[in-house]
């Protein structure tokens, strides 16, 4: 059996917007299946153009972008954003539809899948981020944490061969935190969370990426990452008041 | 962020089981509009026809009273008649020909009957439109719409204009506790200038909320149409049930031409 090719493949990504600010300079990043990776970095390091690069909303202006093998052009652009499933950073964003269980079954629909397929398809990606019970909710009933997992959720129906996670801590209270992360380390999918919590990246990811300037400046273990004082100082990242990175055990 | 208050479209909505919450919603949207139809159809200036009015009022209460929708209910639905109050009744005042004295005032004879018709029109189909809003739920009258093959551009419209109202509102709340925080207490020409600040800005991030809530949609695979879930068959019955409002109105209207 040959070896999969990797879920996210980047090479050499360079993209300018069209108001002549450059915001990535070449960034490289293997991303192979089943991985759980953290992309770190400070505001305005690139992260959010990086993400949308990944599923074909930006096109790159130098470089490429696989995924699992299939390069990220206009007419694949379909297939790709059934693989590549991106979690915004504000639900209210991602959820629109009138109830939880149209907004999940509205990826797949959009996929053409049957109608049975697509209910099946709910109610699996519900239950794995354990909501099933708020299918015929409305979104704005719902509390924030409860969204966050819906809006998982949502990409989930959709059989991604990567989530990606536009800061999935933010704005959570720490029950709210604790929850989503026990169903992150659950997802049996490839995994990009993007985020400036540090302790939720040593918690979810045994590996992390920092870019900061439209580069990629680090890439290693999380445990030594984080240990690397001079090298987040550098990069404006900083470890909260009382925390200690220290090495831990990959999960599984 | 905004949870928990709001609601405000959701709050017309009276959850219940009558036989009026029952029916599509396509149905009840053809009878309330077809009712409408056969109110605005009466004329004015024939006699009978406060008599006619008399009877489409007494249809669309027994249809009230047996979906459960208090008079309350009813008197609140009837605030947005507001405007055509303040018309109606400077017509008689306004208009030409005949005069009648009315509680000492001299005024036009069209002109009140004008008034009071429009009065009469206006009044019956927001109590029938009460009704439907408050026995259907904003999405199922959605759905009712999309079925009525209403073009999906504006079932999408309507669609998000019921998702946003209340985070919208929200952010609009959040913006004015954040003002009156820092001493804002309105008034004066200063306040308009900062309510029209307000106003712009709110403007601004919903427009990019817009972009945003695009953005996530084309990560989905939206492609312009929205696929939607499969029409639920029709309960026989329901359309005979649905339109025996604007049949009961018709009836009124018939006997009141035949007759008249």
């Amino acid at each position: 059996m040959s070896v999969p090719p990797p879920s996210l493949l980047v090479e050499d990504l360079a993209f300018a917007y069209p108001d002549g600010h450059q915001a990535l300079f070449g960034v490289d990043l293997r991303i192979e299946q089943g991985e759980r990776v953290a992309l770190l970095g400070p505001n305005g390091a690139g992260k959010t153009t990086l993400v949308l690069h990944l599923n074909g909303i930006l096109r790159a202006g130098r470089g490429r972008v696989t995924v699992a093998g299939l390069p990220v052009e206009k007419r694949s652009l379909q297939e790709v954003r059934r693989r590549v499933g991106i979690v915004f950073q504000d639900p209210d964003d991602q959820l629109f539809m009138p109830t939880v269980g149209e907004d999940v079954a509205f990826g797949p629909r959009n996929l053409g899948l049957p109608e049975d397929e697509v209910t099946a398809r709910v109610a699996e990606a519900l239950a794995q981020v354990r909501m099933a019970d708020a299918i015929d909710r409305a979104p704005h009933h719902l509390s924030f944490g409860q969204r966050r997992r819906v809006a998982v959720a949502t990409v989930l129906a959709m059989r991604p061969e990567i989530v990606v996670l536009d800061e999935p801590s933010s704005n959570l209270d720490p029950a709210g935190r604790r929850e989503l992360a026990e169903v992150l380390a659950e997802l049996p999918v490839t995994l990009l969370m993007v985020t400036h919590d540090l302790p939720y990246a040593a918690q979810l990811c045994p590996r992390s990426v920092i870019l900061d300037g439209g580069v990629v400046v680090a890439d290693g273990p999380t445990s030594e990452v984080l240990a690397d004082a001079p090298l987040l100082a550098a990069h404006r990242l900083e470890l909260p008041y009382g925390f200690s990175p220290r090495p831990t055990a990959p999960p599984g | 962020m905004g949870a928990g208050h709001g609601a405000s479209l959701t709050a017309r909505y009276l959850p219940g089981g009558t036989a009026v919450h029952r029916l599509e919603p396509h149905t009840k949207l053809v009878a309330v509009l077809a009712f409408a139809v056969v109110v605005v159809l009466t004329p004015v200036q024939a006699p009978w026809a406060p008599a006619a009015y008399a009877g489409y009022l007494l249809a669309v209460l027994t249809v009230a009273a047996v979906a459960g929708v208090g008079p309350a209910r009813l008197l609140r639905g009837l605030v947005v008649e507001v405007p055509f109050v303040a018309f109606a009744v400077l017509l008689p005042f306004v208009a030409r020909g005949p005069e009648v004295q009315v509680l000492g005032l001299s005024v036009s004879q069209s002109g009140l009957a004008a008034g009071g018709g429009l009065l009469a029109k206006a009044t019956l189909s927001i109590l029938a439109a009460t009704v439907l809003a408050a026995t259907t739920e904003p999405r199922a009258l959605l759905r009712g719409l999309e079925r009525l093959r209403l073009p999906q551009v504006l079932v999408q419209i309507l669609m998000f204009m019921i998702r946003y109202a209340d985070v919208v509102g929200g952010e609009l709340h959040r913006m004015r506790v954040a003002r009156e925080s820092r001493g804002f207490t309105g008034g004066g020409l200063r306040g308009l200038r900062v309510l029209g600040a307000t106003a712009g800005a709110l403007f601004v991030r919903s427009y990019e909320r817009g972009e945003r809530v695009h953005l996530a949609m084309v990560s989905r695979g939206y492609t312009g149409s929205l696929p939607g879930s499969p029409a639920a068959p029709v309960a026989p019955g329901s359309w005979a049930l649905a339109l025996s409002l604007p049949l009961a109105a018709a009836a009124v209207l018939l006997t009141g031409m035949l007759l008249g």
